[in-house]
């Protein structure tokens, strides 16, 4: 394959796979309110569209046509910058994350933008970057309630970054790699019964990983930095249409992204889990969109849980955070490292 | 394609450098630094030290920098005033900088046994092999003990920090000096 050939690829699956996203991102806001509406026995929004299915397009023109605000006495450059990289970061990250087998033709790997060796490290230093952008939000907006907002934020996410990081560590030395194809790969044989959740016995570490990663998103029950009753609306209390809207994509894209990676990690990611029983078929079609029909349906599951807790669980205090970040879940994870370790030195 | 991307990301790196030193406003500042780890980070990627570069990116733009900008907005930190620097700096730093940055050149340039990368090649000598591979046998089989000493040592810092942190009777719960981390 020439470079030339190589970079239209790529320019295609980007192109392809950002419209994806964005429309991923649109329908994740309507899936929680609809599921929330439920939840707490209402209807959610049905007025546009079948069911309320055309409510996200709504609301994207809404925000496209709402009056963009610019406070005084902000700080410009950055003001403008920390919606830029809040959403830019949602947005790679999903550049290395593989959708499906690897069986495209003449060597063009249609499921996966990048295959890079160190795949699961580039997410976790583009998410780590993310924080950026809600430090600089609050921060540039020169607004206490803001800087209050992202002071909590940018604590809770470097301190749940730790817990986060080591619940993987688990999961990296079972696979001895850190590409997230071998990493997938590796829980393939047999179905559900090898995913790491399962056979593995990466199911502690998952549910690290789970808690960690509502905290990274600013989910509840650790939505702290936007608790309404206390800080108004938190570090994007002084953004107002678009860039308000890039704030609220980005934390819906970073749902996705955490979505992603727990099915890569710990559900055997495209694999189904009947694993090899239902085997290769005969259709080549079916081979390559069946992987990505498990890959998206583990990825809803995964959000449909999000919108669950969202509906049910009350918010944390912050000293609470801080404890069950600091005091439970990293000496977990760090036993569970130790656990796996030993395991896999004396099996 | 590696040339371009070079010239790209050094150019990147030395514009956030000198914008570094130039900027008044102590957050411009940090965010430059920002701006030139992270083309660092590109530029160890071009020369195929793919760990690397993700590690300079985790560790230094993400967590340090991070703690940097934590300061600067906790303690709002103002204008600094431009002034035009010490007599002494002027005289003897800017010599001194220029020779310097010579010695490292010679030696650079004619060290034997340094090792060396290229621009778009991998780091190690066998095809295939991740320099992950590599460096973890480095570190956790010849290197074990200089580097379990210096984690040791790190620790030892960590202590250090606490122990000054720590006021004696302060009415602080164990719960908000948590917090506080």
């Amino acid at each position: 394959m020439t470079i030339f050939a190589f970079f239209l690829w790529s320019l295609a699956k980007v192109a392809v796979v950002t419209v994806v996203m964005l429309m991923g991102i649109a329908y994740t806001v309507l899936l929680e309110r609809k599921l929330v509406g439920r939840i707490q026995n209402r209807w959610g929004p049905s007025r546009v569209g079948p069911f309320g299915l055309l409510q996200p397009l709504v609301d994207g023109a809404k925000s496209f046509l709402k009056e963009d605000l610019i406070p005084t006495a902000v700080y410009r450059p950055i003001y403008l910058l920390a919606p830029i990289i809040s959403l830019g970061c949602a947005l790679i990250a999903i550049a290395v994350v593989p959708f499906g087998a690897n069986l495209g033709p003449h060597g063009v790997d249609l499921f996966q933008i990048s295959n890079i060796n160190v795949g699961l490290l580039v997410i976790l230093g583009i998410t780590s970057i993310g924080v950026y952008g809600i430090a600089l939000a609050g921060w540039s907006s020169n607004n206490k309630y803001s800087l209050l907002g992202s002071l909590r934020s940018s604590a809770q996410l470097i301190s749940y970054e730790l817990a986060l990081g080591l619940s993987l560590v688990g999961v990296v030395l079972r696979a001895g790699s850190l590409n997230l194809r071998v990493i997938v790969e590796q829980q393939a044989t047999l179905g559900a019964a090898t995913w790491n959740i399962l056979g593995g016995g990466q199911i502690v570490a998952f549910f690290i990983y789970l808690m960690a990663a509502f905290a990274e998103t600013n989910r509840s029950p650790f939505d702290l930095p936007e608790a309404e009753s206390e800080l108004t609306g938190g570090y994007h209390t002084e953004y107002s249409s678009m860039k308000f809207a890039m704030f609220f994509m980005a934390e819906y894209g970073n749902m996705i992204n955490v979505g992603c990676v727990a099915t890569l990690l710990f559900l055997g990611g495209w694999t189904s889990p009947l694993g090899d029983l239902m085997g290769p078929f005969q259709s080549n079609f079916l081979n390559a969109f069946l992987p990505l029909f498990w890959f998206v349906g583990k990825v809803f599951l995964f959000l449909c849980l999000y919108v669950w807790v969202r509906g049910t669980l009350p918010r944390f205090r912050y000293d609470q955070l801080m404890n069950f970040g600091w005091r439970f879940l990293l000496p977990l994870a760090i036993l569970n490292i130790v656990g796996t370790s030993l395991w896999l030195a004396y099996r | 394609m590696h040339l371009i991307l070079f010239f790209l990301f050094a150019g990147f790196c030395l514009a956030g450098a000198i914008n570094l030193l130039l900027q008044t406003h102590p957050i411009n500042s940090a965010l430059s630094l920002i701006v030139v780890m992270t083309s660092l980070a590109v530029l160890y990627l071009l020369l195929g030290a793919e760990f690397l570069a993700i590690a300079q990116i985790i560790v230094y733009s993400g967590a340090v920098m991070v703690l940097f900008t934590f300061v600067v907005m906790l303690l709002n930190a103002g204008r600094e005033e431009r002034t035009l620097g010490s007599r002494a700096a002027t005289r003897i730093g800017f010599p001194a900088v220029v020779a310097l940055f010579a010695v490292l050149a010679t030696i650079f340039l004619h060290a034997q046994g340094l090792g060396a990368a290229h621009l778009g090649e991998g780091l190690s000598s066998a095809p295939g092999q991740s320099n992950l591979t590599l460096l973890s046998q480095i570190l956790f089989h010849e290197l074990l003990l200089p580097f379990e000493v210096t984690s040791v040592l790190i620790l030892i810092a960590i202590l250090g920090a606490v122990a000054i942190a720590h006021v004696e009777g302060s009415k602080m719960s164990s719960s908000e000096r948590v917090a506080e981390k």
